[in-house]
């Protein structure tokens, strides 16, 4: 279950609210009508598809109903950041792992997600156990 | 290869079931093959077999990185159908279903495909306009396929809650009587063993890193064993076919996503049939060891994780009981997922590539396991010839450029 924190409502919600709406950035050509069948067949239908690093659109369906876009790793299923629409990535699969390297480890022992988001950073502290 | 037999149990029960042969070889590598088949799944092994058995190439290699049938093979809910909208999808998967009737035979392997029919229910009137154009477009392609009432579904699946109160209730269905279930994994084991007998090497273990290509035609692999050489080169690697095209430098329409299945605990008999319902989505056959196998939706997100989310389980239970309420109270036992490769059409790519000598069977999305011998079988035609056959080329990735899609989103059992 993911735990997604949608950057218009400022708050973590429950995968079950969001729907994923496939990849983020795809830019639909400017003059439909003078591109080649090969262009368009491509723009409709050809996707990346990586395993790791993905930057996808998401919709907060039953919450604030705007879309936005999700960095995550398809093999982890981590969750990397959220950003709104029109924003760019901050991780791209060219600077993952110098990222990764500079996360931080929870008291948990697990990794920090490099989320962005500023109460991120109380994750970090110890709490009493 | 060691023929099984009545005869064979009754002479090898004398020695206490010790001395069966292994099912087969575990070979080293050699430098050069005449065609490399990437992916040692069903589909992988069912084209290796037909290459050699049909077309009577043996020099062949089948190379996978996990062990044989350990991917979507081992995954799927076993469901063999062939009641499809569009004529090249009733062609390619009826091909199948006649292939599937004589294999048990054919491969000397007992696949327990056991014909015990397939309901596809309506809850709407729309849903009974969309089955009864199916029914018709079936019959016209000679598939045994008939709309039934909700009185004769009792008749066939007595377990089926047909009540009008029932939130969905069932207004009909349609049956394909010749369609069934089959046991996975003795596919791919049979496939594998008949293959071996005829002199294919299965390499386990091995992973491709990457192609050898030379002026746009592909001469080889490079893999964790070292580099094999080989002018044909076959890419059947489901969820994985994108990770393999982008080594090839190539694009395919794909998306790869979890779809998971979970069984029950072992019941009595209780299930004669298959049922599947588009709109209540789920799907539930029983098996013959007497679990409920379960089956619905993919996870719509991207996935290579072979997991799947917890709400698509909970949608899953809420669909079968729905059909049958007496199911409320059964335990599951287990659940898992598999990486199934999507297209745009919900339609397999069977093609050739820009790459001369380098060919794709992926797509199958979420419904490959009924089309394994029938895919194998023209692939493997497609490879000896180095043309498409007949029956796959409607199936080329051209046609997401040219436009000739088969959309078959209707007679694909998991929405996606």
């Amino acid at each position: 279950m993911f735990h997604i924190f949608c950057p218009y409502c400022q708050e973590y919600r429950e995968e079950e609210e969001f729907h994923p709406s496939g990849q983020a950035h795809l830019v639909r050509p400017a003059d439909p009508a003078s591109v080649s069948d090969e262009e368009w067949g491509d723009y409709l239908f050809f996707r990346d598809n990586p395993r790791g690093i993905h930057h996808e659109m998401w919709v907060h369906r039953l919450g604030c109903r705007k879309f936005f876009n999700i960095t995550r790793d398809t093999a982890t299923y981590e969750i990397l950041e959220t950003y709104r629409m029109g924003e760019q990535p901050s991780i791209t699969a060219a600077n993952a792992e110098v990222r990764r390297e500079q996360g931080v480890q929870t008291a948990d022992g697990g990794w920090q997600t490099v989320g962005a988001q500023p109460e991120n950073s109380r994750l970090n502290e110890e709490t009493p156990s | 290869m060691q023929r099984y037999s009545g005869f064979s149990l009754v002479k090898h029960a004398l020695s206490h079931h010790e001395n069966w042969q292994r099912h087969w070889r575990n070979p080293t590598p050699k430098k050069r093959y005449d065609v490399i088949i990437v992916g040692g799944g069903g589909h992988g092994l069912a084209t290796a077999y037909y290459l050699a058995k049909e077309f009577g190439v043996t020099n062949v290699a089948v190379i996978e990185k996990g062990w044989l049938g350990g991917g979507n093979t081992a995954r799927n809910t076993t469901i063999v159908r062939s009641n499809y909208l569009w004529d090249e999808a009733a062609r390619l998967y009826n091909h199948s279903l006649d292939l599937w009737k004589g294999l048990s035979q054919d491969l000397n392997y007992n696949v327990m495909f056991s014909q015990r029919g397939v309901l596809n229910l309506a809850h709407t009137l729309q849903d009974m306009r969309d089955v009864q154009r199916r029914v018709n477009a079936n019959r016209l392609n000679g598939i045994d396929s008939e709309v039934v009432t909700p009185e004769q579904i009792k008749e066939i699946e007595p377990a089926l809650d047909i009540s009008k109160s029932a939130r969905y209730p069932i207004m009909g269905a349609s049956w394909q009587k010749s369609a069934g279930v089959a046991r996975h994994d003795a596919v791919a084991w049979g496939f594998a063993r008949g293959a071996d007998a005829l002199g294919v090497d299965l390499l386990q273990n091995t992973e491709v890193t990457g192609f050898k290509i030379r002026d746009g035609q592909v001469y080889g692999v490079h893999t964790n064993r070292g580099d094999i050489e080989a002018h044909t080169v076959g890419c059947v690697a489901a969820g994985n076919s994108g990770v393999l095209a982008k080594m090839a430098g190539l694009k395919l329409p794909l998306e790869s996503h979890p779809l998971q299945a979970l069984v029950s605990e072992p019941l009595k008999p209780i299930l004669n049939t298959v049922t599947m319902s588009n709109h209540v989505h789920g799907y539930v056959s029983q098996s013959d060891k007497g679990d409920l196998v379960i089956g619905a939706g993919i996870d719509g997100y991207l996935g290579y994780g072979q997991r799947g989310s917890f709400p698509t389980i909970e949608h899953t239970l809420q669909a079968i009981v729905e059909m049958f309420p007496m199911f409320s109270r059964v335990r599951m036992n287990r659940q898992w997922g598999g990486i199934v490769d999507t297209c745009p059409d919900a339609c397999p790519i069977l093609s050739k590539t820009k790459v001369k000598g380098l060919y794709f069977n992926c797509g199958w999305g979420t419904g490959g396991f009924k089309a394994t011998p029938g895919s194998g079988h023209v692939f493997a035609a497609s490879l000896a010839k180095g043309e498409m056959h007949p029956i796959a080329a409607p199936f080329s990735i051209d046609r997401f450029n040219t436009g000739a899609l088969i959309d078959e989103h209707g007679a694909a059992g998991v929405a996606h």
